[in-house]
């Protein structure tokens, strides 16, 4: 198969087409479909999948309606738009500081909007909504923090990587110290918001993320010809026409945005930022940040990890962000296991 | 060396000028008496104040006073302090020489994770419930995943980011695992959130005792890899050609930091920071001589780990303030100053 195929129109535009990496994104997009359907189908009140496309097309039965529009279909939703946001954060962020251990698991971002959340939960027993508000502003201030912490004539990415690493650490702390101080039933709703669960996520957590989604998705996508030269350094990209500075602030900023909302819908589901990008490259097999695809990723691996959860454990016993935690990491030793024998990195 | 190194050779080992290395000796010996004075400091601060006499009469004139107990308890939790700082230090450094990468912790190559879910097994499943019960797992968990680090990140040819990719994967896995444990199980989590934030406050003779003999061969062993890490330092083919036995010197280092950190994170929780931002601290004013930041970082990191103790003693009075969260509030700070202060090709 050609890899790359160039499209002219009359006009005398060109797009250049990776064959491949389009090729990709349509076989995901299928399976995070397929695996939304298959999910919305699973639970106590089992439904084939026949029957949900039947009632999501809005044709059937009543009792079958309500469970799959009230219910089901809200935490698929909400799954399918974390999971996107977060493999696009985590895409943004590893091309950002130029490392594949740069994504916000590991910059902080998921322990900043933790700290956020824990605060409402320890400090004022908050309700759902004032934890999922906490969670966006704790994300927010931690990933302003990095970014001006990180700020000296430019952001270099060593540095955003470094500065980044010790406010994780900070705000580690700051967690453990909630921890400590809170009594056992905090502490336990604690330690479930803090592994990322979508549980009982109803359409009041869909229309926020979904309408922040549509205002950052297209907004990054027309940013990433500037994100992919700066990849070639920053000297270079200047030398090409980017405006460094400005289009990694605007980029940094969404990715701090996706990453805190999807954090506060979901709580910091671990491992989906940092594998989504990861897998996405070795799938497409293209340089570059891989964007659309590592989306892509996100949002399949973040539902089939859901319907993991809840086939292999009930529903309800084990949150998403176990299963993801454990399969990321597994998945991730593998790929370096055959990578070592295939004698590549 | 039978033969007489040529006169370029020597120079390179001598590179410091006399009175460079004068000056840094006598910066040794000025951290000595601050760790000195800070131990004393540790012995003295805490819920019952004590006099200097009183802690004079504790330690050389035991009698077995109310005061003199207190000395005792504290002596031993300043003893622990003193092993586990250097343990964290001198790990710290190997493993950030060993991977050539001022992020190589032993956090992030997932030697605590491995020693947390080594811990949170034996309390779960196997019903362990004394800490020198559980030392013991501790140690074989970091051990384990210390070892599987090396395999995976590639016993022939690790590259720094294969090594931190592996540490990553392995720690991510375990943590997941580690939350479903303390997720399905209520007094799992009652003790496990003490155990992970890392507190000094397990000391005692028998922790110590058990933990003294990994630490020792773990001193001796991080400190004579100063010269062959030295030699990888400058790029595995000058190392090679320099005559270093390239694979043996990372095996033995990742020996030395799974050996310390699995003992240190045994004895107290993972301390995380310590290790990372002492070498990066020590560093900024040896060089990059190993030689000297080895026993820089032995002697500097029980002093941050010491003084934070003694702080989080002193601000949550009576109560105090587990040391592995001040170490991270202290040491976030500076260490993202530091990492500022650098240039970028520094980094």
């Amino acid at each position: 198969m050609k890899t790359n195929r160039a499209v002219r129109t009359p006009g005398g535009l060109s797009v250049r087409l990776d064959v491949r990496a389009l090729t990709v994104v349509v076989l995901l997009l299928l399976a995070a479909l397929t695996a939304s359907v298959v999910l919305i189908g699973t639970g106590d009140f089992p439904i084939p999948a026949a029957d949900v496309l039947r009632t999501l097309v809005g044709d059937g039965n009543a009792g079958q309606e309500f469970i799959v529009t009230e219910l089901r279909l809200p935490r698929v939703l909400v799954g399918l738009l974390v999971g996107a946001s977060l493999g696009l954060g985590g895409a943004l962020f590893q091309s950002i500081s130029r490392n594949p251990l740069g994504s916000p698991d590991v910059l902080g971002l998921g322990q900043g909007a933790t700290a956020g959340a824990l605060t409402m939960i320890v400090l004022f027993s908050g309700s759902a909504a004032q934890v999922a508000l906490g969670a966006l502003v704790g994300g927010l201030v931690t990933g302003f923090a990095i970014y001006v912490l990180a700020w000296k004539r430019g952001v270099h990415g060593y540095r955003l990587v470094l500065v980044g690493i010790g406010v994780s650490a900070i705000v580690t702390a700051v967690n453990g110290y909630l921890l400590t101080k809170s009594d056992i039933v905090d502490a336990a709703r604690a330690v479930v918001w803090m592994t990322g669960s979508l549980d009982g996520r109803d359409w009041n957590q869909v229309w926020p993320l979904l309408a922040l989604c549509a205002v950052l998705v297209p907004l990054v996508l027309v940013n990433s010809r500037g994100l992919r030269m700066m990849e070639m350094g920053d000297d270079v990209s200047y030398a090409l026409g980017v405006r460094v500075e400005r289009v990694r602030l605007l980029l940094m900023l969404s990715a701090v945005l996706l990453t805190a909302s999807a954090t506060a819908a979901a709580g910091p589901v671990g491992f989906v930022a940092l594998t989504a990008p990861q897998l996405a490259r070795r799938l497409t097999r293209s340089p570059g940040p891989n964007l659309v695809p590592a989306m892509v990723m996100g949002a399949a691996l973040l539902v089939t990890a859901d319907w993991l959860s809840q086939r292999a454990f009930g529903a309800g016993q084990l949150p998403v962000g176990v299963v993801t935690g454990v399969l990321g990491g597994v998945y991730l030793l593998w790929l370096l296991v055959t990578e070592r024998r295939a004698g590549r990195i | 060396m039978l033969v007489e190194s040529p006169p370029e050779q020597r120079a390179g080992t001598a590179a410091a000028p006399p009175n460079r290395r004068a000056v840094r000796l006598l910066g040794l010996l000025v951290s000595v008496v601050i760790l000195l004075l800070v131990a004393v400091a540790s012995i003295v601060v805490g819920a019952k104040e004590l006099s200097l006499e009183q802690v004079w009469h504790g330690l050389f004139e035991e009698s077995g006073t109310y005061g003199d107990v207190v000395v005792a308890d504290r002596l031993s939790r300043t003893l622990l302090g003193l092993l586990v700082g250097a343990a964290l230090g001198l790990a710290g450094a190997v493993l950030q020489a060993l991977t050539r990468n001022p992020l190589a912790d032993p956090g992030l190559l997932g030697i605590n994770a491995g020693a947390s879910a080594a811990v949170v097994s034996a309390i779960t499943f196997l019903g362990v419930t004394s800490l020198s019960g559980y030392v013991w797992f501790a140690f074989c968990g970091a051990a384990a995943v210390g070892a599987l680090v090396w395999f995976l990140g590639g016993s022939r040819g690790a590259t720094p980011v294969r090594l931190a990719l592996a540490g990553t994967a392995i720690s991510a896995a375990l943590y997941g695992y580690l939350q479903a444990i303390m997720i399905l199980d209520d007094a799992a989590l009652g003790r496990m959130r003490f155990w992970t934030v890392g507190s000094l406050s397990t000391g005692t003779d028998s922790t110590i005792t058990q933990v003294l003999p990994f630490l020792l061969a773990g001193f001796v062993l991080a400190l004579a890899l100063a010269r062959p890490l030295n030699a990888m330092a400058m790029g595995d083919d000058t190392a090679k050609a320099l005559g270093a036995n390239l694979n043996r010197t990372r095996a033995l280092s990742m020996l030395a930091a799974t050996v310390l950190c699995g003992a240190a994170t045994a004895a107290c929780g993972p301390i995380m920071f310590v290790g990372l931002m002492v070498p990066h601290v020590v560093r900024s004013f040896t060089g990059p001589d190993l030689r000297w930041i080895l026993p820089y970082a032995a002697i500097l990191s029980p002093v941050l780990l010491l003084g934070a103790d003694v702080l989080g003693r002193i601000v949550a009075r009576p109560a105090e303030l587990q040391v592995g969260i001040i170490t991270a509030i202290l040491g976030g700070p500076v260490f993202i100053y530091l990492v500022r202060r650098r240039r970028t090709a520094q980094l």
